[in-house]
């Protein structure tokens, strides 16, 4: 059982829970995920590890709302246990000094980012972090990036907040006007798609971190399977990050979408059902 | 052996075989002509003294008959169920040669399961604690049989496993049907009830190093990690949506329990006509766990023929009985995909047999005819390779075959203290085979714990 020290909302519908993980806190690398499971009858989801203290021995985890599980993962107030969590998976970010580094976060994805901004930071990079939503209330962890970034650029769809537009347009002004080194990208999965496409003409060295479904989480059963410059790879070993230029991103896409029916068919069972207190346990 | 009705027991998914019956197994038992020099134990893995439990039996002396097997056999009610005994045992008894061979699993089964159904608890001589921690990475067979034999020898066991259950492939591949979980459970507390600690959801190279386990005061590692990644075969549409991993398509069902979704959270595509690929065990298990969701038409797809398929003989002929086509001289070149990105249809090479190949198997070559088989789920259950996060997280470590470990006789690696077995060691193989590695491992790490003692006394 691995409990929960705290809880906040970030922005609607997103969550962060801070959770007593002792070994695998003092194992995190930026890049890693853990698999989580919250009950008996839960299913195996991975989440990006958003921050940690090796010290404190937790480790953070950032989610949005979106299905059955982070539905009931966002029930669980601090005091209450998570089942299982296995981690840290995945490879690490490569982390060395670039120069100046480009970081776009859509949403969500600025959880996966920031541990690779402070990895980045300590090695010395410039970091440019680009923070992008729909509108202001979704921007999440601002403070945080200023915190470490040199700059911070915040773009919504509405113009609620930052300027008014797509991640990419702001990318491709820094991409002309600096010397860009690299460019990680995390959030939703055309957010990425777009800027590898930006990115691609200029031969900026882009890596994008996939989401595709997971069961296990330790190579052991392929569901996560990816095409990357035309060969099969496993995010969950060979990834999650993978150079955007070589990801075959409509096959992700449409990967991502076989389980839509039961993701709706398991959300609305669940809406409907009230719990009687084992998704708690 | 008996078995449920084909009919019947091909929607659900309880177990198939009924075992013998007290009086069936005695029956059984007074065949066994008790021969001088047995061959049934030459063609044991583990040496079994097979006409001594079968003698004990003859004379209905079930748990003494029990008492036998343990001696050599830490998962009797396991193995009785999933040995490939017509390729060891049974394969060389000498009433084989004429008529049946005695039906060596179905008795080592039966002692098992009747000793549960008695209740007899047993108890195991258990030396006094000798203060020595081992640690053991895996908790399948191999794991398992490491960590009960060094636990009767005294010394403190911890078990260290990946996923949230123990049992490796007994738990998440091997269905319901063919080895219910109970039984697993059971061993798994009777490892326990020895004093062996398990922590779950330890990925070893990744939550803790092997280095900072030797740096914790384990004295000695065992890694029993399976051959758990499955392998793949290149070809175009491999990637389409419904097409799975026999692994990703069986750990669904067993391990998550999707069958019972939404119940459970762990959904699972259910399909109309799927076709399953290989010819093995997981081949076997995937086509029939398909069967038993529903799909009204399953293929097993095999580029040789039945001869040469390694799949238990049990399982095919269950297969069949249920309702599951063959198609052999098969191989498949392309899954075609509809406009949605969904499999329709698999294009398949009719294949002739050549020479034998390197396996002494008779290596198929494409006759140039093909045809096309109308599915809507493909299945690939074409071998499975190692697994690298852990071998490749320990420096220094001799390897074989792209990730295998490579160890001694005994099971030592090259490194002093880290021993190996099981799939890992060997590539995949057998429940049996794992037991065996594990129980020479657990003779040898015994061998070198005891050493170093003498070399810090002197
Ligand atoms: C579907 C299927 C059907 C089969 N049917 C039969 C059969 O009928 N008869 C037969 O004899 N054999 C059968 N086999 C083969 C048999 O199951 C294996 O040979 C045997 O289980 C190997 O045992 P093992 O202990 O080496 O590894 P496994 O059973 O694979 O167990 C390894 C364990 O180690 C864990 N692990 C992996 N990496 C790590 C890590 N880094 N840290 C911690 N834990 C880790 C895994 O999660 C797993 O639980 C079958 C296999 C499959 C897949
Ligand atoms: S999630 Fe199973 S192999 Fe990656």
């Amino acid at each position: 059982m691995y409990k929960i020290i705290k809880k906040e909302t970030v922005a609607p519908q997103v969550v962060a829970i801070e959770v007593d993980a002792p070994y695998i806190a003092r194992h995190h690398q930026a890049g890693n995920f853990v698999v989580l499971r919250i009950n008996e009858r839960g299913e195996r989801i991975p989440l990006t590890i958003a921050d940690s203290d090796a010290k404190k021995g937790t480790i953070t985890l950032l989610f949005q709302k979106i299905g059955k599980t982070t539905e009931a993962l966002g029930k669980l107030n601090a005091g209450k246990a998570i089942r299982d969590i296995a981690g840290p998976l995945g490879h690490a970010t490569p982390i060395k000094k670039y120069g100046h580094c480009v970081l776009v976060g859509g949403g969500i994805g600025a959880a996966t980012l920031f541990p690779i901004l402070k990895a980045l930071k300590t090695e010395k990079n410039k970091v440019t972090t680009i923070l992008g939503a729909r509108e202001q209330k979704l921007i999440v962890w601002e403070d945080r990036f200023k915190e470490y970034s040199d700059e911070v650029l915040v773009t919504t769809d509405d113009g609620s907040s930052g300027r008014k537009g797509l991640v990419t347009e702001a990318l491709k002004e820094i991409i002309e006007s600096s010397k860009v080194k690299i460019v990680i990208a995390v959030g939703p999965i055309r957010m990425m798609q777009a800027v590898s496409e930006l990115t691609r003409p200029y031969g900026v060295k882009t890596i994008v971190s996939l989401n595709p479904v997971m069961v296990e989480g330790t190579g052991m059963c392929g569901a996560c399977r990816v095409n990357i410059a035309g060969k099969t790879k496993f995010a969950c070993v060979e990834g999650p990050e993978f150079d955007a230029h070589e990801v075959d991103f409509e096959e992700l896409v449409n990967r991502l979408g076989f389980y839509r029916e039961e993701e709706a068919e398991a959300m609305k069972a669940f809406k409907k059902k009230k719990c009687k207190g084992h998704c708690k346990k | 052996m008996r078995a449920r009705d084909p009919k019947i027991r091909n929607k659900d998914f309880k177990e198939v075989s009924l075992g013998l019956t007290e009086k069936q197994a005695v029956k059984e038992a007074s065949r066994c002509l008790q021969c001088k020099k047995p061959k049934c134990v030459e063609g044991c893995p583990v040496e079994i003294d097979i006409p001594g439990f079968i003698s004990a039996l003859r004379d209905s002396d079930f748990s003494g008959a029990l008492h036998v097997i343990r001696k050599y056999n830490m998962l009797p009610a396991i193995c009785g169920r999933v040995c490939p005994q017509e390729n060891q045992c049974q394969g060389r008894c000498i009433l084989g040669r004429k008529k049946t061979p005695i039906s060596i699993g179905a008795l080592e089964r039966f002692s098992a399961d009747y000793a549960v159904k008695k209740g007899n608890t047993e108890k195991t001589p258990k030396k006094k604690p000798n203060g020595h921690k081992v640690a053991v990475i895996g908790s399948g067979p191999a794991g398992l049989t490491v960590a009960a034999d060094l636990a009767r020898l005294g010394y403190d066991i911890t078990i260290f496993e990946a996923l949230h259950k123990p049992g490796g492939v007994l738990v998440y591949g091997i269905p319901e049907f063919r080895l219910p979980k109970k039984i697993i459970a059971r061993e798994i507390e009777y490892v326990k009830s020895l004093g062996v600690k398990i922590k779950l959801n330890w990925v070893v190279g990744r939550t803790q190093t092997v280095d900072e386990l030797f740096e914790e005061g384990f004295k000695a590692v065992f890694i029993g990690v399976g051959a758990g990644s499955p392998r793949y075969m290149s070809i175009p549409g491999e990637n389409l949506n419904n097409v799975y991993f026999a692994a990703e398509f069986l750990t669904r069902v067993n391990l998550m329990k999707a069958e019972q979704f939404p119940k459970y959270d762990t959904p699972v595509k259910k399909a109309k006509k799927v076709a399953v690929i290989g010819g093995g065990n997981v081949a076997m298990d995937a086509a029939r766990t398909a069967l038993r969701l529903g799909a009204k038409k399953v293929y097993i797809v095999y580029r040789r023929t039945e001869n040469e398929m390694p799949t238990r003989l049990e399982e095919l002929e269950h297969a069949k009985e249920e309702g599951i086509i063959c198609k052999f001289l098969s191989n498949p070149k392309e899954i075609i995909g509809d406009d949605k990105g969904y499999v329709k249809a698999m294009i398949c090479d009719e294949m002739k047999l050549c020479e034998p190949d390197e396996s002494g198997r008779r290596r198929p070559e494409c006759s140039g005819k093909e045809f096309t088989l109308d599915v809507d789920q493909v299945i690939m259950a074409v071998g499975q390779a190692s697994n690298p996060i852990l071998v490749k997280s320990i420096k220094g470590l001799k390897l074989w075959g792209g990730g295998y470990i490579k160890i001694d006789e005994d099971g030592s690696s090259n490194i002093p203290g880290i021993f190996a077995g099981g799939d890992i060691a060997t590539g995949a193989a057998t429940v049996i085979s794992a037991m065996g590695a594990g129980k020479r491992a657990a003779r040898a790490i015994h061998t070198y714990i005891s050493s170093l003692k003498k070399v810090r006394k002197r």
